[in-house]
């Protein structure tokens, strides 16, 4: 690898970025499939890795579009985060537990 | 230029390095925080893009809101996390094969997607809002936000707002055994209904009336 990699930073290293926190989102969600409370921020990671190459896109091509978007994204993001928090909180209070396993009673 | 390049590679490896902590971390309360650190240094990120209302949004809503709010839900609740870490790791020692496996795809699959971004002939031109140079980011965002996507700045509001009271009502519970102060039932007390009126003769309590 050439200096001129460390040194210059392009479009390129912010998607590799975003693809490497996207990642770690899905790998989260795999790896902590019991604990919903973890999958919920794997979940806030990748919308964060999303936000990221919107931005990114947007400031390399000049266009504003994309921070709006990004804007709105996180809107929505804070809205998730808050109902199913408070889905969570009514969850535990009727049955004791937020094992995603015991959330079984739809047969689903 | 070399400054800017610095501060990239600091904030996206501590970014980075938060992220995977968050997921293997045994104590939740130690994921929330180290949420909070890998959204902080996005946040330096949105700052090096030039992006800096999201910047200060981000901190804003996700630092001061958001993950507040997962530190008050993981505290509250009264959950056995042994109990659910135990399971992960000891019963399904694939899990973590299954997951780098699935890793392996999704990076093989954004670099396929990204490559073929990259090797365009030309960018795909957007014909959205060009970034003009004299205005300042906030300034440029309030300029297009309440005006080009007013509508949906609208909707979004609307998105809170059902979020707003979807939480109340999924978390508003009202305990039998606490008094509270009911209006309505105040304002329909009458003077029948609340008083009486005894005649007590002496030397006897009300009882004995």
């Amino acid at each position: 690898m050439s200096s001129e990699f460390f040194t210059n930073i392009g479009l390129s290293h912010y998607l590799a970025l975003a693809a490497v926190l996207f990642t770690i989102g899905m790998v989260g969600i795999i790896l902590n499939r019991k604990n919903i409370i973890i999958i919920l921020m794997s979940v806030e990671l990748i919308l964060l890795s999303v936000n990221i190459n919107f931005v990114a896109f947007s400031s390399f091509l000049g266009d504003l579009t994309g921070q709006v978007f990004s804007l709105f994204i996180l809107t929505v993001a804070a809205a998730e985060a808050a109902i199913g928090l408070a889905i969570l909180v009514t969850y535990f209070r009727n049955r004791g537990t937020i094992a995603v396993e015991d959330i079984n009673m739809m047969k689903g | 230029m070399l400054l800017t390049a610095a501060f990239f590679w600091l904030f996206a490896i501590v970014t980075i390095l938060s992220a995977i902590a968050v997921v293997t971390a045994r104590n939740p309360v130690h994921s929330v925080l180290f949420l909070i650190l890998a959204f902080v240094n996005a946040a330096g990120l949105f700052l090096l893009l030039g992006a800096e209302f999201l910047a200060m949004i981000l901190v804003v809503v996700y630092v001061g809101a958001v993950a507040v709010l997962f530190l008050f839900v993981v505290m509250m609740l009264d959950v056995d996390f042994a109990e659910l870490k135990k399971g992960m790791m000891a019963t399904q020692p694939g899990l973590l094969v299954v997951g780098l496996a699935v890793a392996a795809v999704v990076v093989i699959e954004l670099v396929m997607v990204m490559g073929g971004w990259l090797h365009l002939a030309q960018p795909l031109a957007v014909g959205g809002v060009p970034l003009s140079p004299g205005v300042s980011n906030t300034q440029a965002l309030g300029l297009v936000l309440y005006t080009r996507y007013f509508y949906l700045f609208q909707a979004a509001g609307f998105v809170l707002l059902t979020a707003m009271i979807g939480a109340i009502v999924l978390t508003l519970r009202h305990k039998p055994e606490v008094k509270r102060q009911s209006i309505e039932e105040q304002n329909a007390r009458t003077r029948s209904g609340a008083i009486e009126i005894v005649k007590v003769r002496s030397r006897t309590g009300v009882e004995g009336a």
